[in-house]
C-alpha cells in the first residue's frame, strides 16, 4: 500500500480520429498525496483535461486509456467494475466542470441537485444533506445561504453557481476533487471570490485536488505542486515556489515570460488633432432599458484605446454603437470629424470600409464553408473592385502581412487552421478593407497565452506600419498593459475612469479601477493570501462591487 | 387471460436465460468487463434477440405447402421477405466492394466509410434512376399496350398459370406489369422529384428571408405558413386538386398537382430553413458581412445557404419520400397521375382486390405488392441514405 491517494503510472491515452487511434497522452506519471493540491497547466490540446478525467478512471467518448495504471487509494481504477466505480465517483471522487451553468440541470433547484449524490450513495438522508448543503453554502460565503439553494440555476449568477457546484462536489466529503478550469469563464472580480472559497474549503476538509487551468497566476495561488504538460508529454513538475522562481525547461520559461510583453509609451497626441473616431455622449438602449449612459471618448490616429470592464459593463455595446448595429438613442459618432449615420444601413460603402472589426471567437467569425482565399478575397473584391489574378495577388500580400504562407493556406477551410491562425485570418479580413480604425473585441481571450502574445505583437506591428487606430475591448488587464496607449474603464454602462495607460496603472484610482486592478492574480503564490489579509474576505469580488453601487 | 400468462412466462424464462448467460459469460471469460458490467436488461435483450433469430430460422424451414397441396401463405411470404433482405444485403455488399476498388481516391474513401445500409440505399436509388431515365429502352412493352390475356400471375411459370412473355404478369385489363413498373419509376419518381425541388426552392428562399429580415416580414410569412399547416395536408391537397380539376385536365391537372403539393410541402421546408437560418444569422461572419454592406441575395445564397446544406439535404430526402407517398396516395384515390400513364399508386389501387387471394394463391396475391414494394423499397432506400448523410454531417461538425 503506497502513501499516495492517486497514483498514475505511465498513463497512455488515445483518441479516435478518422478511423485510427491517435495518442493524446504519452506515458505520464501523476501522484497525489492526501490533502495535496496539484496544478495541471498547459495550452489547449495539451491533454490536461483528459489526464484529469483519467485520474477518475474515466474517459470521454472516442477516447481510451491504452496503457499504464491508475490507482486510487489502493483500488485499480482501470480494472474496477462499473459497480465499484459507481461507489467511488461522486462519493470519494468529485468533479467540478468549467461551466457550472452547463453542468447544473436547469429543471431542478440547486439544493435538490446537491442532495442527490449523498442520498444515492447512502451517505446521509435528504434533510440532513440539505442542512449540510446550507452549511457549505455559508462556508463558501454565498449570499443568503439559507435560501439560495431553493433557487433554480438560472436565478443565480455565474460566480455563485460555480461555488454552488463546489459545494455540491463537497457534499459527500470526497477525498479527491478534480477542478477543470473552474474560473476560466468568470470575470476577474468574481474569479477571486471563487478562488478564495475553493482554497478555503479544500484546506478545511483536507481534500486532495487536481486543479486544471491554463492561467499560471491562478494555479500559483491554488496548488502545492505544479505539473506542466505539452502535447501529451510532461514538461516538468515541481512544487509551486520552485516552479515559479526557477523553471528548468525552455517551454516553461517561455510560458512565464509571456506576460512581459509591453509596448513603450507613445508621445502624447497634439491637442488640436482631429480624432479618427470620436464617441460623443452616447446613450444606448436595448428595448426601453438604457445600457449605456453618456459615454464619450476619442481615438486618435495610430493609437490604441483599451476599453476595460466586466461582462455586462457595456464594452461590446459601445462597439455595436460605433459600428452602427445598435444606433444610439442620444449622442453621435464621428469619423475624422464628420458625423457617421447612426444606423449602419445608412452608411456609405466608404464609411463602412473605414471601420472594421475583429471578433473574439474566430470560429464563428469565419464562414466555415469558405476557403481562406474567399474570406479574405471578398472585401478586396467588394471594396477595391479587384478580380481574378489582381485579387489573388492582393490576398497573398495580406496573408504575407499576417505571417501565413499564402500558397499553403489560401485554399484551406477555417476548420483546418489552429485557433491562432484563424484569428490571423480575421485580422487579414479587416485589413483587406484598408480601414483607418479597427475594433478588436476580446481578440485574445479565447487563445492560449503564447498564441495570444503572437497576435498582440502582430497587431502592434501592423499599427506601426499602417498607422491604424484600435479600440481594444478586453477584460484582461495584462493585455491592456501590453498594447494600450489609453484606457477607458467601464462599469454598468458608465465610463468610470479614462486616461493614458501609465496614469491608469498608478494610484490614485477610482475605487472600481482599484478593485479591478487588485483582483488580477499575480504570479506570486502569496498574492491571494496577502490580498485577503489586506482587504478582508468581505471586500473582494461581487460583494465589493455591490458595496460600490 | 392465458395469452397474458404465456407472455409473462416467456419473459420470466428469458430473464432466467439472460441471467444464466451472463453468469456463464463471466465464468468462461474470466470476468471480462463486457460480461462483468452487463446489466440484466441487456442480457435479457441478447437472449430475446437470440430466441427470435432461432424462431425465424425454424419458421423459414417450415413447409410452404401442406401435405394436401394447399400453400401456406404466411410461410411463403416470410421466405420471400427473408430472401429479399438477404439478396439486398448481398447486392449492397458487392456494390460497396466495387465502390471501394474503382473510382477516384475520394469516392473510394467514401465507400470505405459507408455503412451497408447506405450502400443499399445508394444502389437502389441508382437502379431507380437508371430505370426512370431509360424506361422506353428497358421496358419490354409500352405502358399503355393492352394484351389479350388479363390477370396472368407473376413468375412466368406456365405450370402455375404464368407466361414467360410477361415475367411479372399482366393486370386486370391485360397490360404488362413489368413495363408499367418501369414506366412508373419515370412518372411517379420524376414528378415527386420535381415537386420536392419546387417545394425546396419556395420554402428555402422564404425561410432564409424570414430568418434574415425578422420583424414584420417574418411575422407575415410565419403566420401564413401556420395557417397552411393547420389544415391536414392530404385533405387540403385533395380539396385543391378537386377545385383545380374544374379548370384543367390531363397534363394540366398533373402540373396543378405538382404546384399544390409543392406549396403545401414548402411550409415544412420553410420552418426548417427558418430555424436553421436563425442559428446561422447570429454568427459573427454574418454580422461581418452585414457591416461590409453586402446585399440580401449575397447574405442568403453565399453566406447562409452553404452552411445550411447538410440539414436541408437530409430534409430533402425525407421530404421526397413524403411527397412521393402523397402522390401515390392521391393516385390511389384517383386524383393523382391520370391513366393511362403508369403510376405505382394507381397500380396498387387497381390490383388491390387480388390481396384477397392471399390465403390460397400467394402468387396471385403478390401482384399488388409489386407496386407497393417498389414504393416501400425507394422510401427505405432514401431514408438509409439520409440517415447516413445526417451522421456524416453531424460528425463533421464537432
Amino acid at each position: 500500500m503506497s502513501d499516495f491517494l492517486v497514483e498514475m503510472r505511465d498513463v497512455r491515452i488515445e483518441g479516435r480520429s478518422d478511423e485510427t487511434w491517435m495518442p493524446i497522452i504519452n506515458g505520464v506519471d501523476l501522484t497525489l498525496k492526501k490533502g495535496e493540491v496539484l496544478g495541471l497547466i498547459g495550452e489547449s490540446g495539451a491533454g490536461k483535461s483528459t489526464l484529469g478525467l483519467a485520474a477518475m478512471g474515466f474517459c470521454r467518448d472516442g477516447v481510451r486509456i491504452s496503457g499504464g495504471s491508475v490507482t486510487f487509494d489502493g483500488i485499480d481504477l482501470l480494472s474496477a467494475s462499473a459497480e465499484q466505480k459507481r461507489q467511488l465517483l461522486g462519493k470519494r471522487i468529485a468533479y467540478v466542470a468549467q461551466s457550472a451553468a452547463a453542468s447544473f440541470n436547469p429543471a431542478h433547484k440547486l439544493i435538490d441537485q446537491h442532495t442527490e449524490a449523498p442520498v444515492q450513495h447512502g451517505v446521509s438522508g435528504k434533510s440532513e444533506s440539505a442542512a449540510d448543503g446550507i452549511e457549505l453554502y455559508r462556508k463558501l460565503r454565498l449570499p443568503n445561504p439559507d435560501e439560495i439553494g431553493f433557487r433554480y440555476p438560472h436565478q443565480v449568477s455565474g460566480g455563485q453557481l460555480q461555488r454552488a457546484m463546489t459545494a455540491m462536489a463537497m457534499a459527500c466529503r470526497p477525498d479527491l476533487i478534480i477542478f477543470d478550469e473552474p474560473t476560466t469563464a468568470l470575470d476577474v472580480t468574481t474569479q477571486i471570490e471563487v478562488l478564495a472559497s475553493i482554497r478555503q474549503i479544500v484546506e478545511e476538509f483536507d481534500t486532495a485536488a487536481i486543479y486544471i487551468t491554463h492561467d499560471l497566476a491562478v494555479v500559483a495561488q491554488m496548488a502545492d505542486r505544479i505539473k506542466v504538460l505539452l502535447k501529451g508529454d510532461e514538461v516538468e513538475e515541481a512544487d509551486t515556489r520552485t516552479m515559479l522562481s526557477t523553471p528548468t525547461q525552455e517551454y516553461t520559461k517561455s510560458l512565464w515570460a509571456v506576460r512581459a510583453f509591453e509596448r513603450p509609451d507613445k508621445p502624447p497626441v497634439a491637442t488640436d488633432a482631429t480624432p479618427v473616431i470620436s464617441v460623443q455622449g452616447v446613450t444606448a438602449a436595448y428595448g426601453t432599458v438604457d445600457v449605456l449612459h453618456d459615454v464619450s471618448f476619442d481615438i486618435h490616429a495610430g493609437r490604441t484605446v483599451a476599453v476595460v470592464g466586466e461582462s455586462g459593463s457595456g464594452k461590446s455595446t459601445t462597439a455595436r454603437c460605433i459600428t452602427g448595429l445598435l444606433p444610439p438613442r442620444i449622442g453621435t459618432i464621428e469619423l475624422d470629424g464628420e458625423p457617421l449615420p447612426l444606423d449602419y444601413r445608412k452608411r456609405s460603402k466608404e464609411q463602412l470600409r473605414q471601420v472594421q472589426m475583429i471578433y473574439q471567437m474566430a470560429d464563428t467569425a469565419l464562414n466555415p464553408r469558405k476557403t481562406i482565399g474567399e474570406i479574405i478575397g471578398r472585401p478586396v473584391e467588394f471594396y477595391m473592385g479587384l478580380r481574378g489574378s489582381a485579387k489573388r495577388k492582393r490576398v497573398a500580400e495580406l496573408m504575407d502581412q499576417i505571417e501565413l504562407p499564402a500558397d499553403q493556406y489560401i485554399d484551406r477551410l477555417p476548420s483546418e487552421l489552429s485557433g491562432g491562425q484563424k484569428q490571423r485570418i480575421g485580422i487579414a479580413r479587416a485589413l483587406a478593407a484598408e480601414p483607418k480604425f479597427i475594433i478588436c473585441d476580446e481578440v485574445t481571450s479565447a487563445l492560449d497565452q503564447l498564441v495570444a502574445e503572437g497576435i498582440l505583437k502582430l497587431l502592434a506591428r501592423l499599427q506601426d506600419e499602417l498607422g491604424l487606430s484600435y479600440m481594444f475591448i478586453t477584460h484582461d488587464l495584462a493585455t491592456v498593459r501590453a498594447i494600450a496607449d489609453e484606457v477607458v474603464v467601464m462599469k454598468d454602462g458608465l465610463v468610470v475612469e479614462q486616461g493614458p495607460k501609465r496614469d491608469m496603472f498608478k494610484p490614485p484610482h477610482h475605487a472600481y479601477t482599484d478593485l479591478l486592478l487588485s483582483s488580477v492574480p499575480e504570479m506570486d503564490p502569496d498574492w491571494l493570501t496577502n490580498l485577503l489579509k489586506e482587504r478582508g474576505v468581505d471586500n473582494i469580488g461581487d460583494a465589493a462591487v455591490d458595496k460600490m453601487s | 387471460m392465458s395469452t397474458v400468462l404465456w407472455i409473462l412466462g416467456a419473459i420470466v424464462v428469458l430473464l432466467a436465460g439472460g441471467w444464466v448467460m451472463r453468469l456463464a459469460g463471466q465464468t468462461l471469460t474470466g470476468n471480462k468487463p463486457f460480461f462483468r458490467d452487463m446489466p440484466l436488461a441487456v442480457a435479457f435483450g441478447y437472449v430475446l434477440g437470440a430466441a427470435l433469430l432461432l424462431f425465424g430460422i425454424w419458421y423459414y424451414f417450415q413447409p410452404a405447402v401442406t401435405a394436401d397441396g394447399v400453400p401456406v401463405a404466411s410461410v411463403q411470404f416470410f421466405r420471400w421477405a427473408v430472401q429479399g433482405v438477404l439478396i439486398g444485403a448481398a447486392a449492397a455488399f458487392v456494390f460497396r466492394l466495387i465502390g471501394r476498388t474503382v473510382g477516384t481516391a475520394g469516392s473510394r474513401k467514401m465507400f470505405r466509410q459507408m455503412p451497408l445500409t447506405a450502400a443499399f440505399g445508394v444502389l437502389v436509388i441508382l437502379i431507380y434512376a437508371l430505370l426512370a431515365i431509360f424506361a422506353p429502352a428497358l421496358a419490354p412493352h409500352g405502358q399503355e399496350e393492352v394484351f389479350g390475356q388479363a390477370n396472368i400471375v407473376p413468375g412466368g411459370n406456365p405450370a402455375l398459370g404464368g407466361n414467360p412473355d410477361f415475367p411479372l404478369g399482366t393486370d386486370q385489363i391485360g397490360r404488362d406489369i413489368l413495363s408499367r413498373l418501369i414506366y412508373g419509376a419515370q412518372n411517379t419518381v420524376g414528378i415527386a422529384f420535381a415537386t420536392t425541388v419546387l417545394a425546396f426552392v419556395l420554402g428555402g428562399t422564404f425561410g432564409f428571408l424570414a430568418a434574415t429580415l425578422r420583424g414584420w416580414m417574418d411575422q407575415v410569412l410565419s403566420r401564413m405558413v401556420d395557417v397552411l399547416m393547420a389544415i391536414p395536408s392530404l385533405i387540403f391537397s385533395l380539396l385543391l386538386i378537386t377545385v383545380a380539376s374544374a379548370w384543367v385536365s390531363g397534363f394540366g391537372l398533373t402540373v396543378a398537382m405538382v404546384v399544390i403539393i409543392a406549396v403545401i410541402d414548402s411550409t415544412r421546408v420553410f420552418r426548417l430553413a427558418r430555424a436553421v437560418g436563425m442559428n446561422i444569422v447570429v454568427m459573427d461572419y454574418i454580422e461581418a458581412a452585414k457591416l461590409r454592406g453586402e446585399g440580401l441575395p449575397y447574405l442568403i445564397f453565399r453566406e447562409i445557404l452553404p452552411n445550411a446544406t447538410a440539414p436541408l439535404l437530409a430534409e430533402f430526402g425525407l421530404r421526397f419520400c413524403f411527397v412521393f407517398l402523397t402522390i401515390s396516395a392521391l393516385s390511389f384515390l384517383g386524383l393523382g397521375i391520370q391513366p393511362p400513364l403508369a403510376d405505382w399508386g394507381t397500380m396498387v389501387k387497381d390490383l388491390s382486390a387480388f390481396i384477397n387471394y392471399a390465403s390460397f394463391a400467394p402468387l396471385a396475391a403478390s401482384v399488388p405488392l409489386l407496386a407497393a414494394g417498389a414504393i416501400a423499397l425507394l422510401t427505405v432506400a432514401v431514408n438509409f441514405v439520409v440517415d447516413w448523410m445526417l451522421n456524416r454531417s453531424s460528425g463533421l461538425k464537432d
